[in-house]
């Protein structure tokens, strides 16, 4: 697939990454030529140094036959011209722009091709703080995944001593929480991928997936871990576009304090936060932290742009009592350094937000693709389309099925067939009823299913979604 | 000098404008046939004259008017209406001094509606008629003092309203804003007292008393054709429609005109100060009404709150209806209902005192105050409806409620020094400087200020005045820097 990106920043630069090892044709416009120069030495991609949304630059990059155009730069402006010039004078068949600011975003019409002809707006900023808003509601989590529009969810945990998991074979586990079907997807010993099976022993340290319906995702948390008391007072460093975004979120729920260095800053975020409240200093401060009780916080998350500065203020709070921390950081080898011990989540921005962007790069009809371990793993969730002759999945049992070693199927969501009543300003609609269904060996995937499949490894992504894909007898 | 001429100008045309205002009175004297209709003729020819004279004579002087001149404009007018204004009172009691007229009609324009004067239920139709129409008129120009004169003198923070005044007002010069603001507010207020006009007139009330009851609910002024205010007519229907009306009066003006313009009442829900006022009072009739009956001055609760509500809203509203002698309540309640005429009513409303944004203000940064030193770093701006207000406009706040307290208390002192009691002193004080009317003690529910010595009367005469102007309009009057170049 021929893709063009525009803007090598932090977004760009990991879906380039990502992309990059999967056969496909990039080309990276930016008009920063260092940065670009950077890339290219590091990737297997062509470069573009320009103006994103000027038409030359465009044609320059080869819009002309370009299958997908994705434009990530910092600005909503050049990325909604850019889709425009691309749709109007190169007819490039998909656009994605990334869009920042909540305005365009209300007015849907301004998108559709007779205006800016953006197929598909992501807003990376939102993507992190729905996904951070997730782990403060799920504090033991280190990673919460949704799939099939929420009904199902993946949790990553962290087993420990004398937890529920460790010691025993998993083929126990349903015996030790009744009434939830819950399944074990993977499991990490120190960083290697074990496949899980019935006599598998979880041992203390160990990473794991578990993946079960959402509503009984909350029941699952509890029977693992000894629910600590939950979460209540949040401390944010870093009031940028994610911390601010975030403390609007949480500060009904939860009691926030907002860390911000800028004086002018802070005037306009205590402008605009009814409940939190917004403190000027550094994040870093110990005077700061100690004077805001950091000892009674639970969980404190480090926001700021920097990394280097998420790391210190975090590790700082750790240490000075602080029982959860969260830290922004970019860099991979940052990522392993520091996770597990003093901070205890370590969230990618880039990662964070690109599985809605992969998703509609993928071949085969991916609904969703996330990205775990800072992008070594994935979880993808496929729709398996055709018949059983023309598809290899459809029609037969999951042991039957001719999976790559190291990927799993975990769950399905399959369509009953029977619908629901609802009413959207009181005109009646109907709602298909969805089912979830734990993967069993034995379980037979039929057409239109909803797979959701588990990759330890990102080479088996494309052999999974080739897997999938319809034979060419079909059409 | 040069500040005095341009603005007497002004002040003749409106004085000559004024003398309209007779029109009424005269009409009622000829209708009722109550012998005053030579008087208010005279009195009429009298301002209509002085004003051409005034107006003839400053002619030359004529000039578009600066900002400031507003100040001097404001205290001059409201001082020289009420003068004006005592001409009919003086030509049909022989026996009444000029410092009692005067305080008669100062408290009618200022809307505070308390009284010197006695026997009003055999009164003349006409001079009563000419009480009301006093607090009538002058709640029209405290709409436009509040709403466009105020804001843009920017007194005590008003420069808060500034921005939310209504109207065409962009790129529009100053004074047609004035105008066009005031013409729009004056509908509502216009249209507002002939409907409590026609519900009281329903209700069984007289169309004369019907129609001065509702000039003075509209204007939160509270004078009445009866000595014994509005217990004499002791019916529950008509105090539950003054309730209703002095509420409403006692909304900003230019909320009612948004909701009608909008035809939304969300409107009101958006304005902070209409939730503060409702909820206030409401707390405060049912909380205040459960302790006179548990302290067992009426026999069940409903009677009570009956009697409470009315006088609460009243004097907490600064209107001065009275239907009972509060004063014979438990101390609390009359205390209570005295506190509420300070902080409660809009701004931009007729009410007085120092008005519920402050109040609102006022209470926010005390407790900004108190986050900040449990938080030192905190970054906590005083916001209302959502916006930070400047730090500026908190302190002009804060400096306009501090003139406003020592105000009451020094003028508290002067009653004091002049052989007032405290109770009775405080209460004149408090009732005059909020435009509330009814005072504690000798000057309480159940008397009035007739009582009180020639000098008294005009301490409390200029009280009212420095309550309407919101202190700082008038005292910037009597400072040397004013006047300088």
């Amino acid at each position: 697939m021929k893709i063009i990106i525009l803007g090598a920043g932090q977004v760009g630069t990991s879906v380039a990454e990502s992309l990059v090892s999967e056969a496909n044709d990039i080309t990276v416009v930016d008009n920063d030529v260092e940065h670009l120069n950077a890339l290219q030495e590091r990737l297997d991609l062509r470069v573009v140094s320009g103006n994103a949304a000027a038409p030359s630059v465009l044609e320059a990059a080869g819009a002309q036959d370009a299958d997908l155009l994705i434009a990530v730069t910092q600005s909503d402006q050049t990325n909604l011209c850019a889709c425009r010039v691309a749709k109007t004078l190169f007819n490039t068949p998909t656009r994605i722009a990334r869009l920042r600011s909540a305005d365009y975003a209300e007015h849907p019409e301004l998108l559709n091709d007779s205006n800016f002809a953006v197929d598909h707006s992501i807003c990376p900023e939102q993507i992190v703080t729905d996904y951070i808003r997730k782990l403060i509601e799920f504090p033991e989590a280190l990673q919460v995944l949704e799939f099939a529009e929420g009904m199902v969810t993946m949790i990553a945990v962290k087993a420990f001593e004398g937890g529920l998991l460790v010691g025993k074979p998993l083929k126990t586990i349903p015996q030790r929480l009744p009434n939830i079907d819950a399944r074990v997807a993977a499991i990490f010993r120190r960083d290697q991928s074990i496949v899980p099976s019935g006599d598998t022993i979880i041992e203390s340290g160990d990473e794991v997936f578990i993946i079960a319906a959402t509503s009984h995702i909350r029941k699952v948390m509890t029977e693992l871990r000894r629910m600590d008391k939950p979460i209540k007072r949040v401390i944010i460093a870093g009031g940028g576009n994610i911390g601010f975004r975030l403390a609007r979120a949480i500060e009904n729920t939860f009691n926030v304090k907002l860390i911000e260095r800028d004086r002018r800053r802070a005037e306009v975020l205590a402008g605009q936060l009814s409940r939190a409240l917004v403190l000027r200093g550094d994040g870093t401060d110990e005077a700061l932290l100690d004077s805001e009780s950091i000892e009674e916080t639970d969980m404190f998350l480090a926001l700021t742009n920097d990394e280097e500065d998420n790391i210190m203020s975090a590790s700082l709070a750790k240490q000075m009592g602080a029982r959860r921390t969260l830290a922004l950081i970019n860099r991979k080898s940052y990522v392993d350094l520091v996770q597990g011990g003093r901070i205890d989540i370590a969230i990618s921005p880039a990662q964070t937000s690109i599985g809605q962007l992969l998703a509609r790069v993928r071949r085969g009809d991916v609904a969703a693709v996330h990205s775990l371990r800072r992008g070594a793993a994935e979880a993808l969730e496929v729709i398996a389309h055709g018949d059983a002759k023309h598809c290899k999945v459809i029609g037969r049992r999951i042991e039957e099925i001719d999976l790559p070693e190291g990927a799993t199927i975990a769950a399905i969501v399959r369509n009953t067939g029977q619908s629901r009543t609802e009413y959207k300003e009181l005109v009646p609609y109907e709602v298909p009823i969805h089912e979830v269904i734990m993967a069993h060996h034995d379980t037979v995937i039929r057409a239109e299913d909803h797979v959701i499949v588990f990759c330890t490894s990102k080479k088996l992504v494309s052999q999974v979604e080739k897997l999938f894909q319809v034979g060419w007898g079909f059409f | 000098m040069d500040a005095l001429l341009p603005v007497a100008n002004v002040l003749g045309r409106l004085l000559s404008i004024f003398s309209l205002a007779y029109l009424m009175p005269i009409g009622a004297a000829i209708f009722y046939n109550d012998g005053t209709t030579a008087e208010f003729v005279a009195a009429m020819i009298i301002s209509l004259g002085g004003g051409l004279m005034l107006f003839g004579v400053t002619r030359s002087h004529y000039r578009e008017l600066k900002p400031r001149d507003g100040f001097l404009l404001v205290s001059t007018v409201w001082a020289l209406m009420a003068a004006i204004a005592t001409i009919p009172l003086l030509l049909v009691y022989d026996t009444m001094s000029f410092t009692d007229a005067f305080f008669e009609t100062m408290s009618g324009l200022t809307t505070t509606g308390a009284t010197v004067m006695t026997h009003l239920d055999g009164a003349p139709p006409a001079i009563n008629l000419w009480r009301h129409e006093l607090n009538w008129l002058g709640g029209m120009g405290i709409i436009v003092l509040a709403v466009a004169v105020l804001p843009m003198l920017g007194v005590g923070g008003m420069q808060l309203y500034k921005a939310e005044t209504p109207g065409p007002m962009k790129d529009a010069k100053l004074t047609a804003r004035i105008a066009d603001t005031a013409k729009a507010l004056w509908l509502v207020y216009v249209g507002m007292t002939i409907a409590c006009a026609a519900l009281l007139h329903q209700a069984g009330l007289s169309w004369l008393d019907a129609v001065c009851h509702a000039f003075a609910a509209m204007s939160l002024g509270g004078f009445s054709t009866r000595d014994a205010s509005v217990g004499a007519f002791d019916d529950p229907m008509v105090e539950f429609i003054l309730i209703i009306f002095m509420v409403i009066a006692a909304m900003n003006f230019a909320t009612h005109f948004l909701a009608v313009r909008s035809r939304d009442l969300r409107t009101y829900w958006r304005d902070l100060e209409v939730r503060g006022v409702i909820g206030l009072i409401a707390l405060s009739c049912f909380g205040v009404a459960l302790y006179v009956w548990m302290e067992g001055t009426f026999e069940d609760y409903p009677t009570a709150l009956r009697h409470v509500s009315f006088n609460l809203v009243s004097i907490g509203l600064s209107s001065g209806f009275v239907s009972q002698d509060y004063e014979k309540w438990p101390v609390f309640a009359p205390l209570w209902m005295m506190f509420l005429a300070n902080i409660t009513c809009s701004s931009g409303s007729t009410g007085g005192g120092i008005k519920m944004i402050r109040t609102l203000i006022l209470a926010k940064q005390a407790n900004r105050e108190l986050t900040r030193l449990v938080h030192p770093a905190v970054v906590n701006p005083v916001k209302v409806g959502g916006s930070a207000i400047p730090n500026n406009v908190v302190i002009a706040v804060l400096g306009f409620i501090f003139l406003y307290f020592m105000s009451v208390v020094m003028l508290t002192f002067v009653l004091i020094l002049s052989g007032l009691d405290f109770i009775s002193a405080l209460g004149a004080i408090v009732g005059s400087i909020t435009n509330a009317g009814p005072g504690l003690g000798v000057v309480g529910p159940s008397s009035n200020y007739a009582v009180l010595t020639d000098f008294q009367t005009w301490v409390c005469s200029f009280t009212m005045l420095l309550g309407r102007l919101e202190v700082l309009s008038l005292a910037v009057v009597f400072t040397p820097q004013f006047w300088r170049k």
